[in-house]
């Protein structure tokens, strides 16, 4: 997949008497995603992560630039291609509660991808099947789960039966938004586990879409793939997992990386926070002139306020969009 | 169900003390036990709670227990940032909370508000004339805070206070509250799931487990040594910042049947040191060295 300058706008009404602002959501982000990789996008809310996500599966329509699957732009496909692309781009939502049909058993649930694509037809060869994808997913015996509705599982469990459910169709994309953020913490791990053991195996692409930075740094560095902190709708930084977390560029990553309490209690005392120049978050709708960030950032120059930094590769795989490091 | 079963805790004045555990571990019933106010589903079914020496909170009648909410020990619950009525102006909630105490003095409502919300950082004036929609996450929060220590209690109980909050919103309030305890010496019982927070606040924390205790200790002692299995499980499953990735990994299995739990430890199904005696008797709180507790029969003498 590939995303060239990606922009989308959320129209909003302005008072009773009519006027549109945007609520510029996505502003401006590329990205690139072959088979296999790992792209975690971390940021604090409203940052713009989970409409980026959205969009890249197709449930958002971009307001500006273009979104391409396999070279060509998505909303300019063919009934097939299309096709091809929604069974290859797969979800997986926070709320395991909310993802799955309270109404069906976990075998009519996962039965419905394979039977509507193709991939087991017959009882027998539908109950194979999604006994194979149960034990992929860790829930064994098979037989134990297969007849259970999901009030009748617990919240890991439910959201193991969304990872079978996305991985049944053997996509090229999982586009996961915030997938353990309701499962209890002491399993959290596993889940993230799974999925990268999937990637293993089937060499599945992943958009991990969180706010918890552990977490974005345990899947990125385990998967070795890249960290993109986002801020008011652009990427601000992207690189190595291991780098970003630990030798920050951007600012407002520095302040993130500074801000996250860590289970240290040493640590934490002796940790030197770094300040914001001001608390308030900048509305998506009105983003400050030039760098985004120039109104809470500790290290802002004149520049910042009138010139949209680039996003530059400072260090090897290590891009960062500030003026600290470009001239 | 048996969410709470057998506590043992102390409070001491002026620390804050952090309770860790997940979710069925029965930190938020405790909390809610020490007010009495559990859902008309729960009961306490034995016990006590002691308050400074003077008066049982699990017996006392409601009309000692009225003097006690709010006055001397106050609770901001979990998700209560729903809990504001969106159709009263912040000044008003304050007002309401007097009243229903007993404290009618406006005047001095509306001056003792402004003080709290300045010393967490609002703007008196701009917040108290708001409705709980105009402020942000984190304003809400502090304007529970406020509201919380508004008729002066001697402790505070926050159930998971920054759970829903980002980053720098998390990391702001934190610091507030760690001001706020040093200028005021208020007793804090710091309730959550997240023991990177407890790191970073509490003096002391007890790990909660189905319904008990595991490990009490204070927080330089218990994460440089954790003794209790599950706190070092607990510890090595939560992803951070910090750390050695290779050596994170889930705790397998799940929680016990907290209505007809099995006989012995509640955590042996999953403890990776179980032993014949851990799924027979419950084991002993044993004191490895002064303020530092485990229930664990590796650490008792048989």
């Amino acid at each position: 997949m590939e995303v060239r300058n990606l922009k989308v706008y959320y129209p909003v009404r302005k008072g009773i008497f009519g006027g549109v602002a945007y609520v510029k959501a996505v502003d401006g982000v590329n990205l690139v995603l072959d088979k296999g990789d790992i792209f975690t996008l971390v940021g604090e809310s409203g940052c713009g992560k989970t409409t980026l996500g959205k969009t890249i599966v197709g449930l958002v329509k971009p307001t500006g630039g273009e979104i391409l699957y396999k070279g060509k732009n998505i909303l300019k496909l063919n009934k097939h291609e299309y096709l091809e692309y929604r069974r290859n781009v797969q979800i997986i939502h926070q709320d395991p509660f909310s993802s799955l049909n309270p109404t069906k058993t976990v075998f009519q649930t996962l039965s419905f991808p394979l039977k509507r694509w193709g991939i087991a037809r017959s009882r027998r060869e539908l109950i194979e099947k999604v006994s194979e994808l149960l034990s992929l997913v860790g829930l064994k015996p098979p037989e134990d789960f297969l007849f259970k509705y999901p009030h009748q599982l617990s919240g890991g469990q439910r959201q193991r039966v969304v990872v079978a459910r996305a991985i049944s169709v053997n996509p090229e994309l999982i586009m996961a938004d915030e997938p353990i953020t309701m499962i209890d913490v002491s399993l959290r791990i596993g889940i993230l586990d799974l999925l990268l053991d999937l990637q293993k195996r089937f060499n599945t692409a992943y958009l991990f879409i969180t706010h918890d930075f552990g977490a974005a740094r345990y899947f990125a560095a385990k998967g070795g793939g890249l960290i993109a902190v986002m801020y008011l709708g652009k990427i601000v930084e992207v690189g190595p997992a291991e780098d970003v977390i630990h030798d920050p560029l951007h600012p407002y990553t520095k302040v993130l990386m500074s801000a996250v309490p860590v289970p240290d209690p040493e640590l934490s005392r002796k940790k030197k926070l770094l300040k914001l120049k001001s608390l308030d978050i900048p509305s998506p709708m009105n983003p400050p002139p030039g760098c985004r960030f120039n109104t809470r950032c500790p290290f802002s120059k004149p520049k910042c306020e009138k010139e949209e930094p680039p996003l530059v590769e400072v260090k090897k795989k290590h891009w960062a969009a500030c003026w600290l490091y470009t001239s | 169900m048996k969410a709470v079963d057998n506590v043992d805790l102390n409070v001491e004045e002026g620390e804050i003390l952090g309770v860790v555990g997940e979710s069925g571990s029965g930190k938020s019933t405790l909390a809610l036990a020490i007010l009495r106010l559990l859902p008309k589903t729960a009961r306490i079914a034995d016990g006590h709670i002691y308050y400074k020496g003077k008066i049982d909170l699990a017996r006392s009648p409601e009309n000692e227990l009225k003097e006690v909410r709010w006055k001397e020990i106050s609770l901001i619950p979990q998700a209560a940032l729903n809990a504001l009525n969106p159709t009263l102006k912040i000044v008003n909630h304050f007002l309401e909370t007097a009243k229903a105490h007993g404290v009618h003095d406006r005047k001095w409502v509306v001056e003792r508000a402004s003080k709290l919300l300045s010393l967490l950082r609002l703007e008196p004036d701009r917040v108290l004339k708001s409705y709980p929609h105009e402020l942000s996450g984190g304003m809400k929060q502090r304007v529970l805070i406020a509201l919380a220590m508004l008729l002066e209690p001697t402790m505070l109980i926050l159930d998971e206070p920054t759970t829903a909050l980002d980053v720098l919103t998390q990391r702001f309030i934190l610091d507030l509250l760690k001001d706020l305890h040093a200028k005021t010496n208020i007793t804090m019982m710091f309730i959550t799931h997240d023991i990177a927070v407890i790191a970073d606040i509490a003096d002391r924390m007890a790990v909660m487990y189905a319904g008990k205790i595991m490990e009490v200790g204070d927080v330089y002692t218990v994460f440089k040594e954790p003794k209790h299995p599950y706190s070092i499980a607990l510890m090595k499953s939560i992803p951070s910042l910090t750390g050695s990735v290779e050596e994170m990994r889930s705790i397998p299995g799940t929680l016990p049947d907290l209505v007809n739990p099995p006989p012995g430890c509640r955590f042996w199904p999953r403890c990776p040191h179980a032993m014949d005696v851990c799924k027979k008797e419950e084991p002993p709180v044993v004191e490895l060295k002064p303020g530092h507790l485990v229930s664990c029969w590796l650490h008792a003498r048989r």
